[in-house]
């Protein structure tokens, strides 16, 4: 009888739960956005100030604006904490909400990236991976639906060697020397090797790649093999909990930090200050955007923070980190009104946004309207190229803030446009794909 | 009264002998295939089917897999991660290596490589046990993160290491769909686990549970450690791998090394013990246990929790799903210990009495 009453009580429950869980309001007439973020987990130091950033932005524009173009914007987070088989649970929970399904998703992982690039197409729904994701989804006539914007990892290869050439004065100087890369082992830590590799033989440097397992919180081996092989520079490929403990070992072994050079997603603060005083002299990659506060920070500030609307303190909402949410939302947000110029102020389908993000087209004044100046420089998405721009500057943490101490590169084309379309040719080999032909796509 | 066996009268040795000896058992199952079959399809929603049954349907493979080493033969293993991963290597290596065979050919292909290699990292087993063979274990998992990582032929050169599985297809008809692939998982689980049933209960089996109770004296009454043992680390290994080629098949589409690392073989061993050892539907019950109850708990709490007026953030959820699901943990294992499937044994005593207990 008591297990036949447990067995009732319990089904009550679950039904209980269900029907809670199905009815959470789907409004009609509202665009869905949807947020995978992780909060927890080894990675959340550096997910939290971006989902932060993110969530921000939409929340403003709702409260300012009341959403895009009059359309309300739906957005609701999923955590999944770096995991890659609860990133797709997630995308599956998420994908099909609101009236006309999620806009575009930003998983903010490689390993989700390289998932959802498969579940994608099918489903109609762009990705915007910014500075992340697969390097050779820039192809658009392959990566239909794939926008890794503002730049991918073989663009800040690129950039990290142009850097290197000029602080030694030209490429010819690379001649002999040794490079290091530093890289968390996993796709996102991989994916500049290749075009490293290129570069070891055009500028006759010797590359010597040398992995941190995932998470990578214990790296003494390596920075024991760094001093035995004493690189000229060390470029550093990690995120999370890896970044802070390799600066931190490199104070350790005494390597000097100002041979250090991290890609974009290993320069923030989240990254440099838990090593205290070994993180000066640091250097790292910027996505464009430095750390600090412009004109967007006083709109957030007006309609969300002081309205206790926010994750955030006030005092983190200059973070590198938190400005690259801010710019994930803009670009997104921005797209889907691209899209309703030509499709109507409606909420748009993923197919929609898909085409908004192709003819994203910012300009300086645009971004200045946006509240961007001096975060980002214009940039135009194109069908051939998903990227949109290949800028990147170098900024320096002198142990309280980062400052920018480089102009503008950019990603070296003759590079970088060969390895491209080989890799994306292999991958539409394999998947059976046949590439698009841009000039007929209106 | 539900469950009264009286009046079936088994008439040979056949009948005796049947998979499901009582009527209501096997009434049960064949309902449950039916539901699985013919119900679901059209009641499932696309992100049930991707997020809840297709990864319960192939998990459950994979438990009935381990439990065949750890609740039949008694062999602890911490490696099965790594052998899903095997599975799903080998399955990919086929795929792209002989392009003429059916990526569904592959999977099962997948599962001879898997067996092969279970068999060498079954060896230490003859001569260590307990804790000890679970360190050894561990060491193959260890060697799998290993070679997928380093062996850059595995990964057929991809620059990143992440590999994507080829689109299924068969007699030119796409089978990609959500629909499609459940039918595909479920048809593949039902066959093995029922092979699997059936292997546990003929004279492999046996010699496993011998084996497993006290290998010396199964040792005296003539059962051979090294063809018990191996075999049990075969079979489990097989079946591992075909669940680990369809997790990477039929499930991720795309995956890297961290889809097959220790957290898998950890998940693996809570569903086994979680289910029940020694029990084929207690394999399936873990699974479905450790699948669900996160994303049920993800899903359920934020509107709960709007119910008393609390507005939980992501964080929150996810920190209070880890402790809910832990105490549930400690909870049915102090309760149950032996595991979900001894809860079902119980109901059955009971039912068959009720309602006249006494």
């Amino acid at each position: 009888m008591k297990i036949a009453k447990m067995v009732v009580t319990g089904a009550a429950a679950l039904a209980a739960g269900m029907a809670i869980a199905a009815s959470s309001a789907q409004a009609q007439g509202e665009q869905f956005i949807p947020g995978l973020v992780y909060r927890t987990g080894a990675y959340a130091p550096n997910g939290i100030p971006f989902a932060d950033g993110v969530a921000d932005y939409i929340n403003m524009l709702n409260a300012r604006d009341g959403g895009i173009n009059g359309v309300k914007i739906l957005f609701e987070e999923c955590e999944t904490g770096y995991a890659t088989d609860r990133g797709v649970e997630c995308y599956e929970r998420l994908k099909a909400k609101g009236p006309t399904g999620a806009a575009y998703f930003s998983p903010l992982s490689t390993g989700i990236t390289f998932a959802l690039t498969e579940k994608a197409p099918g489903d109609k729904i762009p990705l915007i991976t910014m500075g992340y994701g697969r390097a050779d989804s820039r192809d658009g006539q392959v990566f239909t639906w794939n926008f890794p914007l503002l730049g991918t990892y073989w663009t800040a290869a690129s950039v990290a060697i142009q850097h290197i050439a000029k602080e030694w004065g030209g490429f010819d100087k690379l001649k002999g020397k040794k490079i290091a890369l530093v890289y968390h082992d996993s796709p996102y830590g991989k994916e500049p090797i290749a075009a490293l590799e290129i570069m070891s033989k055009k500028y006759g440097f010797e590359f010597l790649p040398i992995p941190v397992p995932a998470p990578g919180s214990e790296q003494k081996s390596q920075w024991l093999q760094i001093r035995q092989q004493r690189p000229d520079y060390v470029l550093l490929w990690g995120w999370g909990v890896m970044n802070s403990a390799s600066v931190t070992e490199a104070g350790n072994v005494n390597y000097p930090r100002d041979k250090m050079l991290g890609v974009w997603w290993s320069g923030a603060e989240p990254d440099v200050v838990p090593a205290g005083e070994k993180g000066a002299g640091y250097k790292a990659l910027m996505l464009q955007h430095p750390a600090g506060k412009f004109g967007i920070h006083g709109e957030i500030d007006k309609h969300v923070i002081s309205k206790g609307k926010s994750l955030a303190k006030a005092d983190d909402t200059g973070q590198v980190l938190y400005n690259r949410g801010l710019i994930n939302s803009m670009l997104g947000t921005e797209s889907i009104r691209t899209a309703m110029a030509k499709f109507g102020n409606k909420p748009m389908t993923g197919e929609q946004v898909r085409w908004g993000i192709e003819h994203l087209d910012l300009s300086a004044a645009r971004i200045k309207e946006l509240g961007f100046e001096g975060m980002i420089q214009p940039l135009k998405v194109t069908c051939a190229d998903h990227e949109g721009t290949r800028l990147s500057r170098v900024h320096q943490w002198d142990g309280k803030k980062w400052n920018v101490i480089s102009d503008y590169y950019t990603g070296d084309d003759s590079v970088l446009a060969p390895l491209v379309k080989d890799v994306a040719a292999k991958y539409a080999a394999e998947k059976k794909i046949t590439p698009r032909d841009c000039s007929k796509e209106s | 009264m539900f469950y009264r066996e009286a009046g079936q009268y088994k008439a040979s040795y056949g009948a005796d002998q049947a998979i499901f000896p009582i009527a209501q058992d096997r009434f049960v199952v064949l309902a449950g295939m039916a539901v699985a079959f013919l119900v679901v399809p059209f009641l499932a929603s696309e992100y049930t089917y991707r997020a809840v049954l297709i990864p319960t349907v192939i998990l459950t493979l994979a438990a009935i897999g381990l439990n065949v080493l750890m609740g039949y033969c008694g062999q602890v293993s911490l490696g099965s991660g790594a052998f899903m991963g095997v599975g799903a290597y080998a399955a990919f290596n086929l795929a792209i290596r002989l392009p003429f065979l059916n990526p569904l050919v592959c999977i099962l292909l997948s599962g001879f490589v898997a067996a092969a290699i279970g068999i060498a990292f079954g060896i230490p087993s003859l001569r260590i046990k307990g804790f000890y063979l679970a360190c050894a274990t561990l060491a193959a998992q260890f060697f799998g993160d290993w070679a997928f990582l380093r062996i850059k032929w595995v990964t057929n050169h991809t620059p990143s290491g992440s590999v994507n599985a080829p689109p299924i297809q068969m007699f030119g008809y796409d089978l990609s769909s959500p629909t499609a692939t459940y039918l595909i998982a479920l048809t593949i689980t039902i066959v093995l686990g029922l092979a699997a049933k059936n292997i546990v209960r003929g004279h492999i089996g046996r010699q496993w549970m011998a084996i497993r109770d006290m290998d010396i004296a199964a040792e005296i009454i003539g059962v051979r450690p090294l063809f018990a043992k191996l075999s049990a680390f075969a079979v489990s290994s097989f079946l591992i791998g075909v669940a680990g080629a369809m997790w990477a098949f039929l499930y991720l589409g795309s995956w890297e090394p961290a889809a097959f690392s220790i957290d898998r073989s950890f998940q693996l061993m809570f569903m086994v013990i979680i289910g029940g050892l020694g029990s084929i539907l207690g394999s399936a019950l873990g699974a479905i246990f450790i699948v669900l109850l996160p994303i049920f708990l993800n899903q359920a709490l934020p509107p709960l929790g709007a119910l008393i007026g609390w507005k939980i953030s992501t964080a929150t959820v996810s920190h209070f799903e880890s402790m809910i699901f832990g105490a549930l943990i400690v909870f049915f294992l102090v309760v149950e210990p032996h595991g979900l499937a001894r809860l079902w044994s119980v109901a059955k005593e009971k039912l068959r009495l009720w309602p006249f207990p006494h």
